[in-house]
């Protein structure tokens, strides 16, 4: 199998693979292309014409809600829910490496809010804000709802690499005299900085897509994908595959600086790998 | 353990602890509280009756609802598994340098970090009335009138499970696939297995914790599902998810409470049964 000629099996599981990818992919560059159909095209081939009338529309704010409002919400909320995944996932990793009381039970909770269905969260927050008399809102509420998403996975993250993290790093710092501040600060992260971002990545995206969990807890103000949501009950022009280019592009310009800063790390590390007879 | 690092465990653990505390634990138990109040058309009353309960699992309609989105789970979960089971397969043993094993891994995983709901909106222009599958069908002479089947119908609903969650029995199931010592399959070769042998005796035993986590997502994700269903059915088809956000929009949140208290139970049912199969913190 691993060896030898590629047989027929290769070429079918490779044509198999392609349809896969062609299927995850397709449809979302149709609506690319379709994106920027003319003025008086429609949601459908053909083209009538190429133009970039449909992304003007989306930025006149009467045209479609509160587009520029909802994008710069899930921007911030993303950001936010990006930084307290790294850092609260980070530090229960350093936790969970040493047995304490109830470090079962928390693993447990974690799994549990990763297959509790996502609309239960929604509408238990949005409840308990209610029974309690207060306003939900994108920043607190859906805040906290988002974080039950992405540290879940952060903190699985999080096991995976120091499940994989040599010790000795640490020993050797602490042999040398530094603090555990100082390792964890000069040895640690640096170490698992590759790991981190993807941390943030993950909480990242998942908060900017995050809809069910945002259903009952936005409030008021909308987020982006509770927008694109009303939208497609009432518009019916290629300005929704406008939003959903733009959508996507923050998505993937977001995906990429993170692979991108991870490959340079690891190539940095390549050709710095050995400090040896370069002490300060 | 000394007492001060007994601390800064804690200490370190804390903020994740919070955040389940007040908002996974609290939230759950507030459903369970409130699916016994009261309500009518403008409040809900604190009080404690079973009605909400006897209101839900007498009506006919909770039971079909049910048995709709089980229906729902059962199909996707079968699609995704051959679908997943497939890719990961070619990916992780005929995929020979470890850099493309990581390239092709990292496509099919791109897709779970963009939009959900921009993905769904991407099947119109292949669905739709005059979509491309209609219009390519039609000019093959294949069809006079264009299916109505293909959007908004449970057809949709599936096909848009399947193209959101398959990777997430890829990604497991390739975790599990990367595990197998390869001198396992050589031993296997040289004791006379065929490819189809080797694939069904050895790795299949052995991806079975993959399948399992995987099997819990898609469950999971598609039981308590609502949007999905929703956009892709144009509100013919049914689930689970759908009622409860229809009770919510009448301002029946006991009622929502009660059907998500009996969800999750349903849901947490499942999951255990599959754990049994698995154990998810040595998969790590």
């Amino acid at each position: 199998m691993q060896h030898g000629k590629r047989g027929p099996a290769f070429w079918f599981l490779g044509a198999f693979f392609c349809l896969f990818v062609l299927f995850l992919y397709g449809p979302t560059l149709t609506i690319l292309i379709l994106s920027f159909q003319g003025p008086s095209g429609g949601l459908t081939f053909p083209m009538n014409g190429v133009s970039v009338h449909w992304f003007k529309n989306l930025f006149e704010k009467q045209m479609v809600g509160d587009f520029a409002g909802s994008l710069q919400r899930s921007m911030i909320l993303g950001a936010a829910t990006m930084v307290v995944t790294v850092i609260a996932s980070f530090s229960a990793g350093l936790a969970f490496r040493t047995r304490f009381r109830g470090s079962g039970t928390i693993f447990y909770l974690a799994i549990a809010s990763l297959i509790v269905p996502s609309i239960l969260i929604s509408l238990g927050i949005g409840l308990l804000f209610r029974v309690l008399g207060w306003d939900p809102a994108w920043y607190s509420s859906a805040f906290g709802a988002h974080l039950t998403w992405t540290l879940p996975f952060g903190l699985l993250i999080m096991f995976a690499v120091f499940n994989r993290f040599d010790r000795r790093y640490e020993e050797a710092a602490r042999d040398l005299g530094a603090t555990s501040w100082q390792t964890i600060r000069h040895v640690v992260v640096p170490i698992l900085l590759p790991s981190l971002i993807g941390v943030g990545l993950f909480g990242f995206t998942l908060s900017y897509d995050e809809f069910a969990r945002s259903l009952y807890t936005a409030g008021t103000f909308n987020t982006l994908p509770l927008e694109i949501y009303g939208m497609t009950t009432n518009v019916t022009t290629p300005v929704l595959y406008a939003l959903g280019t733009v959508t996507t592009g923050v998505s993937f310009a977001v995906i990429a600086v993170a692979l991108l800063s991870v490959m340079w790390l690891r190539r940095r590390r390549a050709r710095h790998g050995s400090d040896a007879g370069k002490a300060a | 353990m000394s007492r001060v690092k007994l601390w800064i465990t804690y200490l370190q653990v804390a903020p994740l602890a919070l955040v389940f505390l007040l908002f996974l634990i609290v939230p759950i138990a507030t459903i369970v509280v409130v699916s016994f109040f009261d309500y009518n058309t403008t409040q809900i009353i604190p009080a404690f009756l079973l009605q909400n309960y006897e209101e839900l699992l007498l009506s006919p309609v909770t039971w079909r609802t049910y048995q709709q989105t089980i229906q729902f789970a059962v199909i996707t979960w079968a699609l995704t598994l051959v679908i997943g089971f497939t890719v990961a397969y070619f990916v992780a043993f005929y995929v020979r340098s470890p850099t493309m094993q990581t390239v092709l891994f990292l496509i099919c995983t791109i897709p779970f970090w963009t939009s959900n709901v921009i993905r769904m909106i991407s099947w119109i222009p292949f669905l739709g009335r005059n979509g491309l599958a209609n219009t390519t069908l039609m000019n093959l002479g294949l069809i006079r009138q264009p299916l109505e089947f293909l959007l908004y119908s449970d057809f949709a609903v599936v096909l848009a499970y399947v193209h959101l969650y398959t990777l997430f029995m890829v990604v497991p199931i390739f975790n599990s696939m990367m595990r197998i010592d390869r001198s396992l399959l050589e031993a296997a070769r040289d004791a006379g297995a065929s490819g189809w042998q080797t694939l069904w005796n050895v790795i299949l035993p052995l991806c079975k914790p993959g399948i399992a986590i995987g099997s819990i997502f898609i469950v999971t994700i598609v039981m308590g599902d609502f949007v999905t269903v929703r956009m892709m059915s144009g509100g013919l088809s049914a689930s689970v998810g759908l009622m409860m956000a229809n009770a919510m929009s009448l301002l029946q949140y006991p009622a929502a409470a009660a059907n998500a208290v009996v969800l999750l139970l349903v849901v947490l049912l499942i999951v255990a049964a599959m754990m049994r199969l698995v154990d998810i913190r040595k998969e790590l």
